[in-house]
């Protein structure tokens, strides 16, 4: 009876965390309910960690005289890892999300792995199947450890370049195989109990190195651009660590929240590759870099540069923009004055919409993010499916720090390397200024037809001082014009 | 009566498929401009591995088991913490025309339900 009532309580906090979870996400669905969403899951969390520490009342023997240390360190690891991510959660930048994701999903997956890792070194796996799902979810987690970690490495700036070698597809290849060959060594040894070539313990170190080993190798050569599926993808693999190691376990509510999470991050890392119009393993097993360069001689017009403030007048008196922001915008901090300009553009009856790309910003839908915390309210915000007919009654339309997204080649053109890649048709508006800080290409490395056409202006200059000196020419115009 | 569950073979397999669709056609209904939040926040979900790391933990009886089960708690502890801060942060910043305007976000994040450390 002692034990018992412990549990009971321990498996309905369970039940009631799986539902709070899904319920959560469920809220997700729209940006009004969205808050109470992440509130509602943030609560079912809780009181799972609450509980967990009922699990006191039923430890194993051999832990009993442990008990007391054990609780120390896990309310000081709670307290520790808890409050570093919390801190530096509610200080990271907007434009630094993309890695602070990788880095808390890369601890999701180490603390899978180390679950796992518990139970291997512990020998407390039961049976084949329990070992099998065991070592599965350490390969993935460890996987998912290493390689975000590089991820974040990469987005942050540490690692500035892909690393390329030859034979890396087939070396990375060599390693996931003695990874899997360790695994079923263990596997083997456990099962059929003969001495193993090199003790245990050993053999449980190898795997894990080589498995860690493994997500570095796959990621280095990834590009920067191709960074959001990798978060993905990655997110996907914690989630499926998590759901492992909670069969495991034989905690219900592990192996829900861990499943959900895994089929989710597999959803958005479809979404994200369609967006790009590639396939995952495009993704994951070729460069971008390394597609062969096709000739771009025969782009026809000229570049026609033009002044910041001449733009922002023009459309002043325009009566719709679209404005398309890209990455540059970001990076150019010119969020906020973004939007000053675009109340400007409002107060003086000018209808003014945001088109985003799937895949503007380090991960899906950070742009959305970006333009929220200037205050641009959402309802202005539209995709591209929802915004791409509006182009073409558009009088103007202002890309800023966008460029491969823009580029009609995907539409028109076979030979180019995003041919078929979903664009934002900026360029059917009567009237295109294209604000970028030089002539350089975009992360496709490709020439923008879009900048030669005969209704598109570009305005030269780092973003956030163009849409500057864009405001102030508007509000020179006098104060009935700047309301 | 008994409360332990044992989860086996086929039961475990019906879980996650159950599990992978519910989360599929939830997820799929998310519209494109919350996917940050939604990634962030599927990423606090699978945070939830934190209470394996307890039980891990909780059960370990060597100093060996014990450093790693704390590793497990540390870091598991670190992804719902930090998931959840950050999704709560971006969504608190999404507002309709016509709502308070840019001020209030700033405010807004730093009003807290209280949460765990």
């Amino acid at each position: 009876m002692f034990t018992e009532i412990p549990q009971l309580i321990i498996g309905a906090v369970d039940l009631a965390a799986a539902f709070l979870f899904l319920y959560g996400l469920k809220r997700m669905s729209s940006p009004v309910t969205a808050p109470s969403g992440i509130f509602v899951a943030g609560l079912g969390m809780l009181v799972a960690i609450l509980a967990s520490f009922l699990y006191i009342f039923s430890v194993d023997a051999a832990a009993k005289p442990h008990l007391s240390v054990n609780i120390g360190l896990a309310a000081i690891a709670l307290i520790v890892g808890g409050g570093a991510a919390w801190w530096s959660g509610k200080r990271v930048a907007m434009t630094a999300m993309p890695q602070m994701v990788a880095l808390y999903n890369g601890m999701g997956g180490g603390a899978a792995g180390a679950i796992a890792a518990v139970e291997l070194f512990g020998n407390k796996a039961q049976g084949a199947t329990q070992l099998v799902v065991t070592l599965l979810g350490a390969l993935i987690g460890a996987v998912s450890l290493s390689g975000s970690l590089i991820a974040w490495a990469k987005l942050d700036g540490v690692i500035n370049k892909p690393l390329r070698v030859w034979g890396q597809q087939a070396f990375n290849g060599a390693v996931m195989l003695v990874t899997l060959a360790v695994g079923g060594y263990i596997i083997y040894v456990a099962q059929s109990g003969v001495d193993p070539l090199i003790p245990m313990p050993q053999l449980i170190t190898l795997f894990f190195g080589c498995a860690l080993v493994f997500g570095i190798l796959m990621t280095l050569p990834i590009g920067g651009a191709d960074m959001p599926v990798v978060i993905s993808i990655y997110n996907a693999c914690t989630g499926l660590a998590v759901g492992l190691e909670g069969f495991v376990l034989q905690n219900p509510a592990l192996m829900i929240a861990g499943m959900v999470v895994g089929a989710a991050g597999l959803l958005l890392t479809l979404l994200m590759a369609k967006a790009m119009n590639r396939s995952v393993s495009n993704v994951i097993f070729t460069n971008f870099g390394s597609i062969p360069k096709h000739k771009q001689g025969d782009i026809k017009g000229s570049l026609k540069p033009t002044e910041a403030g001449d733009a922002g007048i023009f459309m002043r008196y325009a009566s719709k923009v679209i404005i398309v922001p890209g990455y540059g915008l970001a990076v150019a901090q010119g969020q906020q004055k973004l939007y000053e300009f675009v109340k400007l553009l409002q107060a003086a009856g000018v209808e003014v919409k945001f088109a985003i790309h799937p895949v503007a910003g380090r991960m899906p839908g950070q742009m959305d993010v970006l333009l929220a915390e200037a205050g641009v309210p959402y309802d202005l915000i539209f995709q591209l499916e929802d915004i791409n007919d509006d182009f073409a009654s558009a009088d103007v339309s202002l890309v800023i720090g966008a460029n491969d997204v823009v580029n009609p080649a995907a539409r028109d053109d076979k030979s180019s390397p995003i041919f078929g890649m979903p664009i934002l048709n900026a360029d059917k508006a009567k009237k295109v200024y294209v604000v970028k800080r030089g002539e350089g290409k975009g992360y496709a490395d490709i020439v923008n037809a879009l900048f030669y056409a005969d209704n598109c202006e570009m305005v030269y200059g780092d973003a956030q001082a163009v849409l500057v000196k864009m405001i102030e020419a508007i509000r020179g115009l006098g104060l009935s014009a700047a309301a | 009566m008994q409360f332990q569950i044992a989860i086996t073979g086929f039961i475990a397999l019906y879980l996650f498929m159950l599990a992978a669709f519910g989360g599929w056609v939830i997820i799929g209904r998310v519209p494109a401009i919350l996917h940050t939040p939604l990634m962030s926040g599927s990423n606090f979900v699978h945070g939830i591995v934190v209470v394996g790391g307890i039980f891990a933990l909780l059960n370990a009886s060597t100093v060996q088991e014990q450093a790693i089960g704390f590793f497990a708690v540390l870091l598991g502890a670190g992804n719902a913490a930090g998931g959840y801060a950050v999704t709560d942060r971006m969504l608190a910043m999404f507002q309709v025309s016509g709502q308070k305007p840019v001020h209030a976000k700033a405010h807004h994040a730093k009003i807290h339900r209280p949460k765990k450390a």
